[in-house]
């Protein structure tokens, strides 16, 4: 069974109805978080984050205190918030934006005074149209109660928070496109190295880039200390993390679980969490950490929800999106959804993601509608490798920024596990679940 | 100032311990070392994107090896790079195979076919058979990005290289990527297409066919071309091009990495106004810039007739004989010669005949003693100076690749440009100060400069006029660009202004932006008043420039006029006074083209151009380089060497310098003038006259960054061996070097401003109704009509909004014309633009100017 007993950080709010609101955001502690830090030396703010062991949960899993730590002394720097969550079947971000945004604006703030930045970017997914608003006024409300802008409650402290609508392309996820879309320019990924926006990001300045999640989860941290939220999880995973379970579960949503002491079993098969598959399915497969990582089968279902837990296992907890794959379900459409995401999505600034992308989705779709060959099997294998060189994991690439081997991940792992389903399509001369 | 030490980094490339350059690009160390890493969007004269992913390789790291892109990663201490490992093949065939997977068959219809990258490297490297059974990507094909650019998408590698050339080179930010995935595409916005005048340059650089020039598309197959290298005499910067041919008709013009000078690039006008050398066989009005002159003509009855060179040399020596002694004699124009050509003519005129009236400035130019005083600098000293001053016209219409290389400088370098500015300029965005200069006001604001002190009435604050000074300081690491930013502004004027920087400011070195072809060569070789061949000067001489002779022909005084360039009408701005002289005088025209000018020549001596002649010429900077033919002059044009001794001839000299290189060895033997030295070696960057200047080994063009030149058969064009023996050209032989003691100023002055008037800036435009343009099908609709540009306040005065008609009241009479407002314009003033004319076809301009006047005023009013 699943182990419920972590107190819930940034989902506390989840039964207020107006749980949006800055009366109830201060009824139930909003914003004391701040006015602890602001009591602090800003390095000691930072101090109690790098304590808190907080993984960034934007899907890399860096280290938030290591990430600030980095940040090049400049006269200008930046803190820029990822809130772009744009892959299908991830939507915890979502799910903050619109339910929590005080928390986040807190979280920012907090974020802001230990790195005495003074000027602050949320890149707001532009199809978040709730979230953007409901963003937009939890931020008039701080700036109204003093909790925002010069001269925070009274402290020396000021700073502004801007929101900024992405324009509806999956890549400005990635942070150096999000920086790049942020500056006015097309959305393309930079190339690396400089490898941190912390020595060179927005405008060229130091800039510490974290997501939505991250970001909400220090008012918790500030208040009730580092230590605590360490002492939640284990290993290297502290603290709680937000689940969107999705695919072939009786009960899809947004779950909050303390890391580790869960597995993938409990979350998909508990009653209080996803209520297992439909009467008379089989788990065929699930996505462990969003779609651009390797699947797991069923014999993996007990690896507990923690980042070197399932990075150990040849995928990742990534983006903390969980898809499950029942046996009713066709995974060579599963699949070919998936790479036509990617080919959709591709920006289009290197060649082997703008043309293998396209390529890998027209030859799936063929298998999955009809006009497969049985070489196109290997033939996607190889394409992928030219991706993603060995098809290994972590993976190498030949592309600039990490959405070129998020392309291979689903057509490998399909391929590899259900080889027979490929060759039962191509046979077939199209979906045999049609 | 002290050199950095620069200590070489060490790295192994393939197992080779390789000596590289702190911050040079692996992709350029592994070619040095010999490992050469197959490349598309990689161009050595823009800065690595690393898109392509063509020249991913090996490099150790504290992950083990990992795959990236060689054009991106600068050299570090102990980098162990592998070039050819199989994972390294095997990422490279797949990004060629990922290239080829959306790009069409059609190589046999592809102008690229033959010299095209892709097709190169999947020769060498690819597949022989295709993996990709899907439908390839449909485009619309192809789409006519701008006037002389078109583009295919479905060709498109999306490699950035024309994108990056027009916004970070050019700075015409007019093409982008739009889409995304393999939809991508290089698009115009829908109101701004691709005018550009450097587009050419983006056709040359696209490594596949998807960006093709109009007027070369489908007029060759690049294995029938041959080619030799040349310099470009379009304008004064003297690019280094490589002219091809499909037998005797020019196909091509391409710009050669040219180190000290165009570093590949080409304007527009130098790269497509080829066609108006060869592509007008059929026609025949001499009085037409199209036409080309292909016989001699004598005037019979009042009609030029054809006739034979015999009698048509026989008629020009009676006319010189005629006109009487020396001083009723003169030449005008020149800068269209080469030097051995403007040699043998000084050598007739001055030498022979004993005229001092020769002038290859067409009343445009500057004081040919001062301009020969002035220390001198290079492009490259100009464009790696610390402070810019100009004092000049729009740079980017003018002298289009020099501003290429001073906008390098200022928008990549971030250098300081200050602008004296009297009209829009293109590098106005990236100047640190502008100082605005009105018509009249030259001399007045540099002698502030240098004083420190204003006069009354001046648009320049006091503090902007102490900033400016204390960065010149007394003119270390200063270059001063100077030219005529302002025809209807008198001459005397900026040679006093000149002058007055050049003494002002002692260190201050000069770039002088004569625009003219080789305008500093005909002037070096001593056509232009006082001036004697290898950059000398005659002290005591006294001569007429341009503007004396038309007045001396108009009165009688000049009896016989030597043209050299049949575009006198064209060229000088006081067009009333050149008609009159033109009618007093014998002339005697040697041109290639015909024009309006020759309505009044009585002897016409065709010329072969541009393309068809050997010889050398001096660009802007004084760089002497060598022009070679590619092929031959119609008819029976002659060069112009020729045409002055066999002139000499029937007059009653013989010169003895009878071919170009009689010529060449008598230049350099008499005045230790660069010549003939030049002439042994094409492929060569040339000579600065008057600078001690190392020659350097040119490195070898990439064939993937500069296509279209390497895969072309070639006479003579190639890596330099840089190895010529050069005299020194810091030193002249002949008479004595000129020095300000030696310049002979006239103060003009200046009448008041009148309040309720505007002063006229007399501009150029490159797209003008010059022979090369009227010449050129590809560009002669190019040239816009004739605007008058003013301040929008000004305008207000008015009532009117830009777009408007308006009554100009001009001392040659009253007109309309029509108005568009300009926020860069100095208040009180107008710009027009010289050279065009307006929608009714009328050369307004020409009435606009008050010849009388120092400075012309103009005044607007409603109709």
């Amino acid at each position: 069974m699943a182990v419920l007993d972590a107190p819930l950080i940034v989902s506390s709010r989840r039964d207020y109805a107006d749980s949006f609101t800055l009366s109830r955001y201060l009824e139930t502690g909003g914003y004391e978080g701040l006015r602890k830090a602001l009591t602090m030396f800003p390095e000691d703010v930072a101090a109690e984050v790098d304590k808190a062991s907080l993984l960034g949960r934007g899907g890399a899993g860096f280290p938030a205190g290591r990430k600030w730590s980095m940040l090049r002394r400049s006269p200008i720097s930046y803190l820029v918030v990822n809130g772009d969550e744009s892959e299908p079947a991830t939507f915890k971000d979502h799910y903050l934006v619109e339910r929590d945004p005080h928390q986040l604006v807190e979280g920012v703030i907090i974020a802001a005074y230990a790195l005495q930045v003074s000027q602050v970017f949320i890149f707001l997914r532009g199809e978040f149209a709730l979230g953007l608003e409901r963003v937009q006024q939890a931020l008039n409300d701080a700036y109204a109660h003093g909790a925002l802008g010069s001269k925070i409650f009274g402290s020396d402290f000021s700073v502004d928070v801007v929101v900024h609508p992405g324009a509806g392309a999956y890549i400005c996820g990635e942070e150096t496109a999000l920086l790049e879309a942020l500056e006015g320019k097309r959305g393309f990924p930079r190339i690396k190295p400089p490898f941190f926006p912390a020595v060179t990001g927005l405008y060229g300045e130091p800039t510490v880039v974290n997501n939505v999640e991250t970001m909400s989860n220090l008012p918790w941290i500030i208040s009730n200390g580092g230590a605590a939220f360490a002492a939640l999880g284990a290993g290297r995973s502290t603290g709680t993390r937000l689940f969107a379970l999705a695919g072939n579960v009786k009960n899809p949503g947004v779950f909050e679980l303390e890391m580790v002491k869960n597995t993938f079993r409990d979350i998909i098969f508990d009653p209080a969490l996803g209520g297992g598959l439909a009467e008379g399915r089989t788990l065929k497969a699930f996505i462990p950490g969003g779609v651009s990582a390797p699947w797991f089968g069923p014999e993996l279902l007990d690896t507990p929800l923690g980042q070197d837990e399932v990075g150990g296992l040849g995928s990742m907890l990534g983006s903390g999106s969980i898809v499950v794959i029942d046996d009713a379900s066709c995974v060579v459409r599963a699949t070919w959804r998936i790479t036509k995401f990617f080919s959709r999505e591709s920006c289009g600034q290197c060649t082997p993601c703008r043309e293998g992308s396209g390529w890998i989705e027209r030859a799936m779709y063929r298998l999955e509608n009809g006009g497969g060959r049985m070489e196109d099997i290997d033939l996607l294998l190889d394409l992928c490798d030219n991706i993603a060189p060995g098809l290994t994991w972590p993976p190498q690439q030949t592309t600039i920024c990490v959405l070129g081997p998020s392309i291979p991940s689903s057509v490998h792992s399909a391929i590899s596990m259900f080889r027979d389903d490929f060759v039962a399509h191509v046979n077939y001369g199209g979906c045999p679940h049609d | 100032m002290t050199d950095v030490i620069r200590t070489n980094v060490n790295i192994t490339v393939d197992g080779r311990p390789v000596q590289a350059q702190p911050g040079e690009l692996l992709i350029e160390a592994a070619e040095r070392a010999g490992s050469y890493i197959p490349r598309f969007c990689y161009h050595p004269r823009m800065e690595p994107v690393g898109v392509c992913r063509m020249c991913l390789v090996e490099v150790e790291g504290p992950r083990g090896a990992t795959l990236q892109p060689a054009c991106y990663l600068k050299v570090s201490e102990g980098m162990s790079v592998t070039t050819d490992s199989d994972k390294v093949k095997k990422a490279q065939d797949g990004v060629l195979e990922f290239l080829l997977a959306n790009h069409p068959l059609d190589c046999p219809v592809c102008d690229k076919g033959g010299e095209c990258p892709l097709q190169d490297q999947t020769l060498a490297h690819g597949s022989g058979e295709t993996r990709f059974a899907e439908e390839k990507r449909h485009f619309v094909k192809p789409i006519e990005i701008g006037a002389l650019v078109l583009l295919d998408r479905e060709r498109c590698i999306q490699c950035a290289r024309c994108t990056r050339f027009a916004s970070d080179v050019a700075g015409d930010a007019q093409i982008a990527f739009a889409g995304r995935g393999d939809l991508i595409e290089v698009a115009t916005s829908p109101t701004q297409p691709f005018d550009s005048v450097f587009s050419g340059n983006t056709v040359q650089i696209c490594p596949v066919g998807a960006l093709t020039a109009k007027p070369y598309r489908f007029s060759a197959r690049p294995w029938d071309l041959e080619q030799v290298e040349s310099t470009c005499t379009t304008c004064a910067v003297g690019c280094r091009v490589a002219v091809q041919s499909s037998g005797n008709r020019l196909t091509r013009v391409l710009g050669v990495d040219s180190e000290p000078v165009n570093h590949g690039w080409l304007c527009d006008k130098g790269r497509f106004t080829l066609d108006s050398i060869d592509a007008h066989e059929d026609a025949t009005d001499v009085l037409s810039a199209a036409t080309r002159i292909t016989e001699p003509l004598v005037r019979r009855n009042g009609e030029l007739t054809a006739v034979s060179w015999g009698v048509a040399l026989a008629e020009a020596a009676r006319l010189l004989h005629e006109a009487g002694d020396a001083d009723a004699i003169g030449s005008i124009g020149g800068a269209a010669l080469t030097n051995e050509g403007a040699f043998a003519w000084e050598r007739f005129l001055r030498g022979a005949i004993g005229s001092e009236h020769l002038d290859a400035q067409f009343d445009d130019g500057l004081d040919p003693v001062l301009l020969q005083a002035l220390p001198l600098a290079t492009i490259d000293d100009a464009a790696n100076a610390p402070v810019v001053l100009t004092l000049t016209g729009d740079l980017r219409q003018e002298l289009p690749v020099l501003f290429l290389r001073l906008r390098e400088s200022f928008a990549q370098k971030h250098r300081t440009l200050i602008e004296l500015s009297s009209a829009p300029s293109a590098l106005r965005s990236l100047a640190r100060h502008v100082l605005s200069v009105r018509p009249g006001e030259t001399p007045s604001i540099a002698h502030a400069l240098i004083s420190g002190h204003l006069p009354v009435g001046t648009l320049v604050s006091d503090a902007e006029l102490d900033q400016v000074r204390s960065l010149l300081g007394d003119g270390s690491g200063v270059v001063i660009v100077v030219g005529r930013a302002n025809l209807a502004e008198d001459q005397r004027l900026v040679d006093e202004a000149i002058a007055t920087l050049a003494q002002g400011l002692p260190q201050a070195r000069f770039l002088v932006t004569l625009r003219r072809s080789n305008v500093r060569g005909a002037l070096d070789m001593g056509l232009g008043p006082r001036l004697r061949p290898g950059r000398g000067v005659d002290a005591a001489a006294t001569g007429r420039d341009t503007h004396a002779q038309l007045s001396a022909m108009a009165q009688g005084v000049q009896r016989a006029t030597v043209l050299l360039g049949g575009s006198l009408l064209g060229n000088v701005v006081d067009q009333e006074l050149a008609s009159a002289a033109l009618t007093a005088s014998s002339v005697i025209a040697v041109t290639g083209h015909g024009g309006a000018t020759l309505a009044f020549a009585d002897v016409v001596l065709p010329a072969s151009v541009q393309h068809e002649r050997v010889g050398t010429v001096t660009n802007l900077e004084g760089r002497v380089t060598a022009v070679a033919p590619k092929i031959g002059a119609p008819g029976s044009a002659w060069p112009d060497v020729a045409i002055a001794s066999e002139l000499a001839l029937a007059w009653g000299q013989d010169l003895g310098l009878g071919s170009v290189e009689l010529c060449a060895q008598a230049i350099e033997e008499t005045t230790g003038y660069a010549a003939l030295s030049v002439l042994q070696d094409q492929a060569f960057d040339g000579a600065v006259m008057g600078l001690a200047v190392t020659p350097v080994a040119r490195h070898a063009m990439d064939p993937m960054a500069f296509p279209g030149i390497r895969s072309t058969k070639t006479a003579g064009l190639g890596e330099s061996s840089g190895t010529t023996t050069l005299l020194d050209s810091s030193t002249t032989a002949s008479t004595s070097v000129a020095t300000f003691a030696d310049v002979h100023l006239t103060r003009v002055d200046v009448p008041l401003a009148d309040a309720y008037a505007l002063r006229l800036v007399l501009s150029r435009r490159l797209y003008d109704r010059g022979v090369a343009m009227q010449g050129s099908p590809a560009l002669a609709e190019l040239v816009e009509p004739t605007t008058l540009l003013v301040h929008p306040s000004d305008l207000d005065h008015l009532g009117l909004a830009s777009g408007a008609r308006v009554q100009v009241r001009a001392a040659g009479g009253d007109f309309e014309i029509g108005v568009v407002t300009d926020e860069t314009v100095v208040r009180g003033t107008c710009v027009a633009p010289l050279g065009t004319l307006d929608e009714t076809g009328a050369n307004v301009i020409a009435s606009l100017l008050d010849s009388s006047s120092p400075v012309t005023q103009l005044r607007l009013e409603t109709r």
